[in-house]
């Protein structure tokens, strides 16, 4: 019985061999449209088994030409396209095109718009990671962390439509500050919120971070050296995660950040589980500076003195010729800027966000690029990801928080 | 963060190395801007990395930028290098002319230029030379120009849905 | 359901007289199964509305199916460029009949904010759509009320429309090969 039950078995195999399957190195296709890969991306995989060999990316199927189109638009214009970038955390991108205008035209901002500037920057931090997070739980099977961190984020969308009245894309404050200061609304939620969220937020860590499967399935999946990842320009938590404390926060500070206490969280492997907790710890972190910016916030104005971005208040646009003179140009995006090129670059969700900026003296940026972290990182995604399984191709993936408006741009 | 290199000293040990290459410097907003010949990008960059008291080891970004009037040099390829150890902060530039838009790539000297490098040629048609596969990113392979020098518009030049009359162009 | 007339007493089970349409469009509406197609800004306020404040699972959503071949709405939230359209394409011939496209937002209704040379001006070029919804991006709130109208159009959908003449012109319009019988 064996040796018939052998001799169709082989004779089957060989037909199979000889004509299907090219040895034993197969090629999967991974997207671009795939739930496992959170935007839009196709990786052609070669695959032996479950190991991948190689890989091969196809990126641009979001490419919206931002650059192109702020060639287009006057200065205040450009805020909404910022917005679209890492649409995650969107305050963050507003406010670093605002100050890289600011500091073109080299205009004061005072300590009261700063400080409100870090509290929501923050808020967006917060917000992006929280995304992150709890999306590596879903891809590792874990849905319930996702469930618990959007009723977190929604509250986030409270305190953000207070501010600027949009929840994701907020398009929020204006060249020279915010067009209001905070109202009695916001400081009551920005309480409750600072009172419930630490709670909430240990939850959610107690489900995922001591947990054994998800640290057998995270630790050593996907992993960086710290001088593979630096030689790839990666910035952000998963440079951190890899073990090098740079934060543009820290090493270039804007907006104040030099009085506000905190740490750099760092990681030693830069796998997977090392870019979870040090996300995770960098919201703790922006929790605390959140906390000393809204105890501390000082009084004075909300805005800089920048009337020609700034739109006047609306009783002296009906009584002043000046300010009738400033509504109508701004309105009409004539506003004069001196010629130059500056290069402006905050800590985003994931990483250096630069802004290059040269301008010609007309309405118009002459050339505006954006220095986007995700593009600039996910090229060392085959390498993190050769000799892997295929679930943990997913998860490193996910892992890096790669979000398909600020690869594409 | 310590920051112990300055602009002008920085500025006299990159002549002191390639006193030929340098052929301009400005400060704009703070932060050291050398124009340098195309040729000897590659050169500069490399010793930018390895030079033990600079250690500009980081590259931020590399772009470009097209001034169609400015004849012979007409793209600008703009290098923004960055310092961790010593927190100091460098601008490159280099022009090329468009009818033969040649530089050497970085890619052997920072793994990240590669994509950058793609990036730039996929907008501007810059050929960078030793690129391991110089060919579109962003835009579609079929493409046959290059969307960003400022000769093409914005909108797709073959759409019917939308009257230019009514959007103001 | 549809109104009993001449209601007679019976002992035993009794019956409902009502139109096969009906229920079968009521079965069909209240357990749809969306794909979304989520590509930018869109797809995470529609990740919100999945979420528990807004809940899309009470509208029979509870599943959301990631392949085509097991999903009946299509949810194209997000910019689709010009590299993505015929993917989208492929997507939207491998759902069986019946199927819904729903747009959200206003990238994939028209384009957008984003009239340039890499953006598809409206997934309409590529696939009939059903429902629209701007917003840019649309609130949950919205979003939902454009999943109610697809409810509706769901629930009042002929049996026999999708092997018509006119919805077989539609699909030859998009070059889009029908399920033929």
């Amino acid at each position: 019985m064996s040796n018939s039950r052998d001799s169709i078995n082989s004779s089957s195999l060989n037909r199979l061999s000889s004509d299907t399957i090219d040895g034993d190195i197969a090629t999967l296709n991974l997207g671009p449209t795939h739930p496992a890969t959170h935007g839009i991306f196709q990786n052609i995989l070669k695959v032996d088994g479950e190991k991948i060999l190689s890989s091969e990316q196809t990126v641009g199927y979001i490419h919206r030409a931002f650059e192109k189109l702020a060639e287009r638009r006057p200065y205040n214009q450009i805020t909404p396209i910022t917005d679209r970038l890492n649409y995650c955390s969107s305050p963050i991108n507003n406010m670093g095109w605002h100050m890289t205008v600011e500091k073109l035209i080299q205009a004061d901002i005072p300590k009261r718009a700063q400080y409100m500037r870090v509290i929501i920057m923050e808020l967006a931090r917060i917000a992006d990671h929280l995304v992150c997070n709890s999306v590596i739980g879903v891809d590792t099977g874990a849905l319930t962390g996702f469930t618990y961190v959007f009723q977190e984020r929604e509250k986030i969308y409270d305190l953000y439509e207070e501010v600027c009245g949009a929840r994701l894309t907020t398009n929020v404050g204006r060249i020279g500050g915010f067009e209001r200061d905070f109202s009695p609304r916001f400081h009551e939620k920005l309480n409750d919120f600072l009172k419930t969220f630490p709670k909430v937020f240990n939850e959610f860590d107690s489900l995922l971070s001591r947990n054994r499967i998800f640290m057998d399935r995270t630790i050593g999946a996907g992993p960086i050296s710290a001088q593979r990842a630096l030689d790839y320009s990666f910035s952000g938590p998963n440079l951190r995660a890899a073990g090098v404390d740079y934060d543009v926060r820290v090493m270039n500070p804007y907006s104040s950040y030099e009085d506000f206490d905190f740490i750099i969280p760092v990681g030693t492997q830069g796998d997977t589980y090392d870019r979870f907790q040090v996300r995770q710890e960098e919201i703790r972190q922006s929790l605390k500076i959140i906390e000393q910016a809204y105890n501390n916030l000082p009084e004075g104005s909300y805005k800089g003195d920048v009337p020609e971005f700034y739109l006047p208040p609306k009783e002296d646009v009906y009584n002043n010729m000046e300010a009738l003179i400033y509504h109508f140009k701004i309105v009409m995006g004539e506003t004069p800027v001196p010629v130059g090129e500056v290069y402006h670059s905050v800590e985003g969700g994931n990483g250096e966000l630069g802004y290059y900026l040269i301008s010609d003296g007309g309405r118009n940026p002459y050339r505006l690029q954006f220095r986007r972290p995700c593009f600039i990182y996910y090229q060392a995604y085959p390498e993190m990801i050769t000799g892997q399984n295929i679930s943990d191709a997913v998860l490193t993936m996910s892992s890096m928080n790669v979000i398909a408006g600020e690869l594409d741009a | 963060m310590k920051n112990s290199l300055t602009n002008d000293w920085v500025l006299e040990k990159i002549k002191s190395e390639f006193d030929t290459a340098v052929i301009a410097s400005s400060e704009p907003y703070n932060l050291l801007t050398i124009e340098v010949s195309a040729d000897k990008t590659l050169a500069i960059i490399e010793w930018l990395k390895h030079e033990p008291s600079l250690l500009v080891a980081y590259l931020t970004n590399v772009g470009a930028v097209h001034y169609p009037d400015d004849k012979g040099r007409e793209i600008a390829v703009v290098y923004h290098l960055h310092s961790l150890i010593n927190n100091f902060r460098i601008r490159l530039k280099a022009y090329l002319s468009v009818d033969n838009p040649q530089i050497d790539s970085i890619v052997s000297i920072h793994s990240s230029a590669n994509w950058m490098e793609r990036e730039t040629y996929d907008f501007y048609g810059v050929q960078f030379v030793g690129h391991p596969n110089l060919t579109r990113i962003l835009n579609e392979d079929s493409m046959d120009y290059f969307p960003m020098r400022k000769e093409y518009h914005m909108e797709d030049a073959t759409r019917e849905d939308k009257d230019d009359r009514f959007f103001g162009r | 359901m549809g109104k009993i007339e001449d209601l007679h007493v019976i002992n035993g089970e009794g019956y409902q007289l009502t139109r096969l349409e009906k229920v079968v469009g009521a079965a069909r509406a209240n357990s749809m199964w969306p794909l979304p197609f989520a590509t930018s800004c869109c797809g995470i306020e529609y990740m919100a509305t999945m979420g528990s404040n807004y809940d899309l699972a009470r509208f029979g959503m509870e599943r959301m199916s990631f392949s085509p071949r097991q999903a009946d709405l299509l949810i194209v939230a997000g910019t689709i460029s010009k590299k993505l359209g015929p993917i989208l394409k492929q997507v939207y011939e491998q759902m069986a009949e019946p199927k819904w496209v729903l747009s959200v937002g206003a990238c994939a209704s028209s384009g957008g904010i984003f009239d340039t040379y890499s953006v598809l001006q409206g997934i309409d070029r590529v696939i009939p759509v059903d429902v629209y919804v701007p917003g840019c991006p649309p609130r949950p709130e919205q979003i939902i009320d454009g999943i109610m109208k697809i409810h509706d159009m769901v629930r009042n959908e002929p049996l026999r429309r999708r092997y018509s003449d006119e919805y077989k012109a539609l699909l030859n319009k998009y070059q889009i090969e029908g399920n033929e019988e």
